[in-house]
């Protein structure tokens, strides 16, 4: 299918021969022929965003959420800078993203031109690849190939800036085409190495799962083989922040999240396993502690569909590169046709040990009466929720530890979260996303009030397009994570870690025609959500908790995954000196 | 494979130092890159090694392959064995590159670079530096009453080596190319 059109047209077309339904951007001078093109047709929707960065977060949610990739559309320059924080949140937790930049014409560039900004160079580190367009003909082709490379592989944010030029000049319209791409990661796993693995399987005597994002990335399959998998071998499961739903957290088998504020059970299971089966994770600090003492009797097998994952922290003893959908449907295929094999007795054994270390039950608290701790917040907003068609995105910090230890997932994309970049102000825009993709969902951002006032402008796209998203900030009235190690590391010298100017979050949700609901008072809480849930409309949650709740477990860094910290009392002379210069 | 072997003692406390050295050799290695030949992928490969905070020891780029857009990259590096398969390994995902080679390890390659050097001087130095150009089969691209530019092309060891023999002799500038490798055989 070839037909002559402008660069602007082509780009609507393309976006709609990919199946985009929903595109989040913000105009400017140098991409207002598209907009037009967007204003002349009724088949894709654009959410006009109220700051770039809300526009890729947005982007992200509705990724994560749905498994298809987001698209963007901003303009040059500072349109374009502004989109720099969310493409390096995309690259760093491998969400599909597309974005599309305008650019001053090609005649221009290179002249400090207003507006213009050297796109692809800022952008060339925190995209996994991306384009300058400067030929109208080009313009489809660059589309659809860009669609690729976002979605194959390992997938990421990958950026397309079309100058005003290119967008205004007529060229030929090619239709995308059965991918003739070079780009074509290998998704079949060594066939080799895979036996191998399941040998190990047959053997282990205290194996355990660490899954992470790409079983998340690899599709559904990948999490109904995971959890076949795991059900069938009854080999214990935890999973990274990134992970979370792949293996319900109602499952048997479930160790909980594992890393510096996971599970005792997870770490301790981590630490004293003799198997190893990495799936789609990256052995990230958070999740290692110190290397020299992670995991230190075991056998690890690591399944990766980037190669550049393996060894890169940790050295893997059977690496297996691939998809984890196709790699555990060959382990499934082959352990199945040896006998479904393993030494049951010291797999039960195993599971004994580890009901003994849940039995510490990492993570009690104290609760009061006076005021709201945020775990029993949590807990009440799991209560309250756990039956509806619910999505969980999430700020960063305290709460977002406290909410992957509390909140439940049954089922993948539900749980849209910053981990590796760890971006303040990704969960309001990123809702928002959720909440486009599913319109019926009950939509929650469990927030501080520190980092949902970085991106506090998106209460305008909220309100404008009804988008009833619940934004349930846990507010301390301090930047907690940091507070928390202040207090540890740092003398309990506060520096700048709270705001002495918040706003009246209930009034504030009224300036923006939302709804606003305070409480301070355990007792009135579960009315409270319950008020919170039943209203039709964006809602700003502003549950005051008390202000100097640390996040347990903690694993200080520079600590092995045995040397957990459970509470309050276990802090003190803890952390020596050299720990202050840990991140 | 060998267990993970951490070198102790030498980091700070941070988690970020604490990187296991599956050795701590550091090793030379000559890699090839074939590439896309499109705007940016030099600064795709080079941004990937400051990025990373890799080592460039020489860096040569040229288009190899006009009606197929391919151009050749090849960089020597050092790193331990780790890292060296970090960088291949980092290097194979930039979506523009179509092909990865370590010619170190797959077998035994020749490598070759060209090099100009000024030498000024007059009387028995100028004399001794024609003599020296002779035995390195260094040619003399330039002349004037005072001065020569020769031209040598060798391994980077012989480069070195006739650097070394020129300096006392008035070596005043010099430009190398960096490698360019192949592997030997079919």
């Amino acid at each position: 299918m070839t037909s002559e059109m402008t660069g602007a047209k082509m780009v609507v077309q393309a976006l709609k021969d990919q199946g985009v339904d929903t595109v989040f951007g913000y105009p400017g001078g140098a991409v207002l022929p598209i907009y037009d093109e967007i204003f002349l047709q009724n088949d894709i929707r654009h959410i006009l965003v109220r700051h770039e960065q809300g526009a890729v977060h947005a982007a992200e949610g509705y990724a994560r959420s749905t498994g298809k990739p987001g698209v963007v559309l901003v303009t040059s320059g500072p349109g374009a800078t502004n989109a720099v924080t969310g493409l390096t949140d995309a690259l760093m937790d491998s969400i599909p993203i597309v974005v599309l930049t305008g650019q001053v014409p090609t005649f221009m560039i290179g002249s400090d031109a207003f507006q213009e900004a050297d796109t692809v160079g800022i952008t060339r580190p925190c995209t996994k690849h991306n384009w300058l367009v400067k030929d109208t003909d080009k313009l489809a082709a660059t589309i659809h190939e860009a669609f690729h490379v976002a979605t194959a592989g390992r997938p990421g944010p990958v950026l397309i800036d079309i100058p005003k030029d290119v967008q205004f000049a007529t060229g030929s319209y090619t239709g995308p085409k059965p991918s003739n791409s070079h780009y074509q990661p290998v998704l079949k796993g060594d066939q080799e190495e895979i036996l191998e693995l399941v040998a190990a399987m047959e053997t282990a005597k205290k194996p355990v799962f660490y899954t992470g994002g790409g079983v998340i990335n690899s599709g559904k399959a990948a999490s109904q083989l995971l959890r076949e998998l795991v059900d069938a071998t009854g080999f214990p499961v935890t999973s990274t922040l990134m992970g979370l739903g792949a293996y319900p957290a109602s499952g048997a088998n479930w160790l909980g999240m594992l890393g510096m504020h996971g599970l005792y059970e997870a770490n301790m299971a981590m630490h004293d396993c003799d198997l190893l089966i990495n799936v789609g994770a990256r052995f990230d600090d958070r999740i290692t502690g110190r290397i020299d003492a992670f995991s230190p009797h075991s056998k690890k097998a690591h399944i990766d569909i980037d190669p550049s994952s393996i060894n890169k922290v940790i050295r893997a003893d059977i690496p297996i590169v691939g998809d984890v959908a196709h790699v555990l449907e060959d382990i499934l295929k082959i352990w199945k046709s040896r006998g479904r094999k393993t030494d049951a007795a010291a797999v039960k054994q195993w599971q004994a040990q580890i009901s003994e270390w849940r039995k510490v039950n990492c993570l009690a608290y104290s609760n009061s009466e006076k005021t709201i701790k945020p775990q029993y917040a949590l807990e009440r907003l799991e209560a309250l929720t756990k039956g509806h068609d619910r999505y969980v995105c999430t700020e960063v910090g305290q709460h977002q530890m406290w909410a992957a230890q509390f909140l439940g997932f049954e089922d993948p994309h539900r749980w849209m979260t910053s981990g590796g970049l760890g971006t303040m102000g990704y969960g309001f825009p990123a809702s928002i996303g959720v909440q486009m993709a599913h319109p019926d969902a009950l939509v929650i951002n469990v927030a501080g009030e520190a980092s949902w006032l970085m991106n506090m402008q998106e209460m305008g796209t909220a309100v404008q397009y009804r988008l009833p998203v619940k934004q349930f900030i846990l507010n301390n009235e301090r930047l907690g994570m940091v507070r928390q190690w202040q207090e540890l590391l740092h003398g309990e010298r506060y520096s700048h870690s709270w705001s002495e100017a918040l706003p009246d979050f209930v009034k504030l949700a009224e300036a923006f025609g939302a709804k606003g609901i305070m409480v301070r008072d355990p007792g009135d809480l579960d009315d409270a959500i319950m008020e919170m849930i039943e209203y039709d409309g964006p809602v700003i949650f502003d549950c005051v908790v008390e202000k100097h709740e640390n996040c347990f477990p903690m694993i200080p860094s520079g600590k092995a995954h045995n040397e957990m910290l459970l509470g309050e009392a276990e802090t003190q002379g803890v952390i020596q000196a050299g720990g202050a210069v840990l991140v | 494979m060998s267990a993970l072997h951490i070198k102790k003692g030498s980091t700070s406390h941070s988690a970020y130092n604490l990187r296991p050295t599956f050795s701590d050799m550091q090793e030379r290695h000559t890699i090839a890159v074939l590439v896309e030949n499109e705007p940016g992928v030099l600064a795709r490969v080079i941004g990937l090694f400051s990025g990373r905070g890799y080592n460039i020891e020489s860096l040569t780029v040229a288009e190899v392959d006009h009606t197929g857009h391919l151009s050749r990259i090849t960089i020597v590096t050092t790193g331990t064995p780790q890292v060296i398969a970090q960088i291949k390994a980092q290097l194979g995902r930039i979506v523009s590159v179509r092909d990865v080679h370590d010619l170190t390890v797959e077998g035994s390659s020749v490598e070759r670079e060209l090099a100009m050097l000024k030498v000024v001087g007059e009387g028995d130095k100028r004399v001794e530096a024609l003599r020296l150009a002779d035995i390195f089969r260094a040619n003399v691209v330039d002349s004037t009453l005072n001065s020569f530019i020769f031209e040598i092309t060798g391994a980077p060891e012989k480069i070195d080596a006739f650097a070394d023999l020129m300096r006392p002799l008035g070596l005043a500038e010099i430009a190398r190319t960096g490698v360019a490798a192949l592997l030997r055989g079919d």
